[in-house]
């Protein structure tokens, strides 16, 4: 069971992703955003950062990275992707998620933990959650504000594809989302670090490990 | 213009230069031309006049720093791989692993430009470390201004605080301390100083030397501008007059993206073992790059200058020398590994350029379109500049201001008093919660941070396996070092080797950052010198030698310089991390008796309380005792080990009032206090005597560590209990959590958004 991570240049919490797939019993693979080739992984996260400096835009110019269109091929086959932060607005985008993710509206980086309530567990990323579960996991941006259209927003809600909302909203994102998914459930894309919590020992909480668990056991149920 | 050759100076002697402008003095003029036995060529005098700046020659404080010397260089974890007079200092932290730490300054572009000016601090610091071998993994900012509420402090304060988190989150550093501090002396010049710590394996020390005929310079990262011209002789190295020019051009600009790329590239170079030398292109740029490599080497260097890949096509041969454009390295490669060098270059698509090579001719040369525009000895420029004894005296007013002590101002006496004073003293600029600051510092990436502000300090974790585990703390109470620059600088020691040993690891090494106002005010001059007596004095007596650091001077508006500020940064080495000592106070802790360790002595002056409550500054700081320190340190980082504490922070700034608020806070959970017998509530509360901590003790273990303490004749004393969501001082108040959070945490907020 594989788990990759891309590197790209500026990604920033790589080695964590890396990390957190290895505690919840994955092996954890480097993927490099210059190389098409996925290496066999099961699942992929694309880690937080700033890549490519968020110049131009949040990951305006990491979606056009080789590993990219390997990348989005495999998620319309299904392959479970996770983008954290940055990867998140990477996700966005691809136009794998929609949406966009700008400025925090109070216009500084937070770094702080934030409580969050988990509205959909049956993604690729979340069934080892209980509906409804709070979690407390690290918030860190710049960009982290989700926007969409009011068409969209509705479209999310009511095909249950908001994953998880804040609670207390941090960063002006609209109706507190702090994650929403594909249609299909594989494509998760998340605000907050949930690679940062799973350990007690450098982390708030170990809350964020379910993430990992549960794309454990997708893969094996697939 | 034509280019101004060696050939050209030697026939043309006369010729007017621009020595003054570039902040050279005449005599130093007269010994560059004494020197090269003409005069400079423009290259040579652009050259001479950044490295012989203050900034970079250390001409007045160098006679002074010689003593760091003096103290042993064993430090209590290993001995020392490189010290003082490279780029950073390493010691050997066991299981095979190096720590490189250095603190330096980046005052007065801060002030001038505060995004640009303290985002380029820290990436400066970071390349300094990475420069050693070493991968950088946390920073710290201790971060100094005037008034909060003064207009002044509302431009730079935000500014600074986006630029350190601006581009430190973007390197993906995680930020895990520092200090936030407020005085009138710091308007108008603002503190920023950067720390950053650094690890490596043994094996993978790299250091700064050109040697090798025939061995290829190359010089990699960012294309060179014409940001940060003269950054060091005009900016650093000079008191800000009132209606001059504005200096904006000399501070340089950051692009942290590529110093992110910077660093993975250095790293893979390393890796693959492909640097012979390696120097980070900071302070005076190429001069300094170029004159220390061939300096510390052992032939001469040759420079095409034109191979110098430039942003800005029309820069002249000067400006290149003098250009502090960030984000550059500068790599000495034997040739037969110049192809696979340039090769992880451009994986990490980062520019990388063969400009020269190590010759055998003793001399640094440089040329410009094939033309001879540099000939000179490279030691003279990076190594013998002037060196100044400044007279120094004691101030004439330091008897006065010392016989004004805050004893005996007026003290809350009444329980309400009493109430009133440590709320107001709670929501001050210098006690109050800083998170409206730290929270714009990413404190989790790389996923080892054990410990990060408010703690007392910083922890990183190095080995996920063993557990072995680095702390770093920073302080420096300025108002201490005004009243006795000597005391001052061994209480900023005692303070930080305290906060150190609190989280329990043992404090093994120093930095420091001397920030002080013009070294031309003989005054001035003897607080330098008292407190690295100071330093001197306290390192030896606690075995930590100092392995680097940094001077900063000019740091004062028109004649009032800044409380002489010897910022200390001190490391420690904690052999298992998971055994780390917080602050707080949690619900897992209801119960627990709390110690205060150390002796409390009616010593006011300096204190938060005198600053706050009457506004006042005089008298003798708190006395420090380095024997009643060290004997401290070891019964915190024993009590760690043998898990007979759950929580300890130390006293200082606010007093012991302060360290029960901040723990409550940190972990949510109140406590029942008393005065112990005999000593006045106000005091115990307020009076800011070194040399305590403290601790929360599990019933458990009350008898064994009590027992320890008594073994050792160290005084320690039960002052209360954790439990319940108030601080309820007997006798006194009882005061709501909910009502201390509100009044601790509104102050920034309030002021700043």
């Amino acid at each position: 069971m594989k788990i990759g991570v891309v590197t790209f240049p500026g990604s920033l919490d790589d080695a964590d992703a890396r990390r957190a797939a290895a505690v919840a019993g994955a092996e954890a693979v480097a993927l490099w955003h210059g190389d098409a080739d996925l290496l066999g992984v099961d699942a992929v996260v694309l880690p937080g950062g700033f890549s490519y400096g968020d110049y131009l835009r949040a990951g305006a110019i990491s979606r056009f990275a080789p590993v990219m269109e390997t990348i989005i091929k495999k998620a319309g086959e299904g392959l479970p992707v996770l983008g954290i932060c940055n990867g998140f607005q990477v996700l966005c985008e691809s136009h794998l998620l929609p949406g966009a993710l700008i400025k925090n509206h109070h216009r500084k980086f937070v770094c702080k933990d934030q409580r969050l309530r988990i509205e959909n567990n049956t993604t690729a990323w979340t069934s080892d959650y209980d509906a409804n579960h709070e979690i407390t996991i690290v918030l860190k941006n710049q960009d982290g504000s989700f926007v969409a259209d009011e068409a969209t927003l509705d479209r999310l809600e009511g095909e249950g594809r908001v994953v998880a909302r804040y609670l207390g909203n941090p960063n002006g994102s609209y109706r507190d989302i702090a994650g929403i998914s594909n249609e299909r459930g594989n494509v998760v894309g998340l605000m907050p670090h949930p690679e940062h919590a799973v350990e007690n020992l450098t982390g708030p909480t170990t809350d964020g490990l379910g993430f990992f668990t549960s794309v454990l056991k997708a893969v094996v149920a697939s | 213009m034509s280019t101004d050759t060696v050939t050209n100076a030697e026939s043309t002697p006369d010729v007017e230069q621009p020595w003054a402008d570039l902040g050279l003095k005449p005599d130093e003029y007269q010994r560059i031309r004494d020197i090269l036995g003409r005069r400079p060529t423009s290259c040579e005098l652009a050259m001479y006049s950044v490295m012989w700046s203050e900034h970079c020659s250390y001409k007045s404080s160098k006679v002074h720093l010689r003593r760091f010397g003096e103290i042993p260089q064993e430090t209590p974890a290993g001995k020392m791989l490189a010290g003082i007079g490279e780029n950073a200092g390493v010691i050997d932290i066991g299981e095979g692993y190096a720590v490189t730490f250095k603190v330096e300054s980046h005052n007065h572009p801060s002030y001038v430009e505060p995004y640009q000016g303290a985002a380029t601090g820290v990436g400066g610091i970071v390349r300094d470390i990475l420069a050693m071998g070493a991968r950088p993994v946390a920073v710290m900012d201790p971060l100094r201004f005037g008034p909060l509420d003064a207009p002044d402090t509302k431009r730079v304060l935000p500014g600074i605080v986006s630029g350190v988190g601006g581009y430190g989150n973007s390197l993906g550093l995680p930020n895990i301390g520092g200090e936030v501090v407020f005085d009138p002396t710091y308007l108008g010049n603002p503190l920023v100083n950067a720390l950053c710590v650094g690890v490596m394996r043994h094996e993978d020390l790299h250091l700064a030397n050109a040697t090798g005929l025939g061995n290829q310079i190359i010089l990699y990262g960012a294309k060179t501008g014409g940001d940060g011209i003269g950054g060091v002789s005009v900016l650093a190295s000079e008191t800000f007059a009132e209606g001059g020019p504005t200096k904006r051009p000399a501070v340089q600009v950051g692009d942290p993206f590529m110093e992110k790329l910077l660093i993975e590239c250095t790293l893979e170079l390393f890796q693959a073992e492909v640097v012979e030398g390696i120097q980070d292109l900071g302070g005076a740029g190429l001069s300094c790059a170029t004159s220390e490599l061939a300096s510390a080497g052992d032939g001469g260097m040759h420079v095409s200058l034109d191979k110098v890949p430039l942003r800005d096509a029309s820069l002249a041969p000067e400006e290149i020398l003098m250009s502090e454009s960030q984000e550059r390295m500068m790599a000495v490669v034997t040739p037969d590994n110049v192809e696979a060098f340039l090769k992880i270059c451009a994986k990490w698509d980062v520019q990388a350029d063969v400009i020269g090579e190590v010759t055998d001719t003793g001399k640094l040369e440089i040329d410009w379109h094939g033309e001879r525009v540099v000939d000179v000895p490279p030691r003279s420029v990076a190594h013998d500049g002037p060196v100044y004894n400044r007279p120094f005296e004691r101030p004439s007013w330091q008897d006065e201001l010392q016989a004004d002590g805050a004893e005996k101002l007026p003290r809350a006496k009444t329980a309400e008093e009493l109430r009133d004073t440590l709320l107001r003293l709670v929501a001050s600029p210098n006690l109050c919660d800083k998170s409206w600051v730290t929270d714009q510092y990413d404190r989790y990436v790389l996923g080892n941070s054990v410990l990060a502000q408010p703690e007392d300090s910083g922890m990183i974790r190095v080995d996920e396996t063993s557990g072995l585990g680095v702390a770093v703390s920073t302080d420096c109470n300025g108002r201490f070092a005004k009243l006795d620059p000597y005391t001052g600088a061994k209480l900023a020691l005692a303070e930080s080797f305290r906060n150190v040993a609190t989280t329990g690891a043992r404090p093994v090494a120093v930095t420091d950052c001397l920030n002080f106002g013009s070294p031309e005010d003989p005054a001035v001059m003897w607080q330098f010198t008292e407190a690295i007596r100071g330093l001197v004095d306290g390192c030896k007596e606690l075995g930590m030698p100092v392995t680097g650091g940094n001077v900063s001077f000019y740091n004062q508006t028109g004649e009032t310089p800044i409380l002489p500020t010897p910022v200390v940064g001190v490391l420690g080495v904690i052999d298992d991390v998971t055994r780390r000592t917080p602050i707080g106070f949690t619900t897992a802790m209801e119960g627990h008796q709390l110690y205060l360790l150390g002796e409390t002595a009616e010593e006011l002056s300096g204190s938060e309380w005198a600053h706050v409550v009457h506004g006042h500054l005089g008298g003798r700081p708190p006395a420090v005792d380095l024997a009643a320190e060290q004997q401290l340190a070891d019964i915190l980082i024993n009590a760690s080990r043998d898990g007979l504490i759950d929580a300890a922070h130390d006293v200082s700034d606010g007093g012991v009032a302060q360290t029960l608020v901040e723990s409550a806070l940190r972990g949510g959970v109140g406590a029942r206090v008393w005065a112990p017998d005999g000593l006045d509530p106000f005091l115990f509360l307020f009076a800011e005597s070194a040399g305590r901590a403290v601790v929360a003790v599990p019933r458990t273990e009350e008898v064994r560590f009590t027992d320890m303490c008594t073994a050792r004749r160290f005084p320690h004393t039960r002052i209360g209990v954790i439990t319940g969501d108030t601080l309820d001082l007997q006798d006194q108040f009882e005061l709501p959590l909910t009502e201390l959070r509100e009044a601790w945490t509104a102050t920034l907020p309030n002021a700043l958004n």
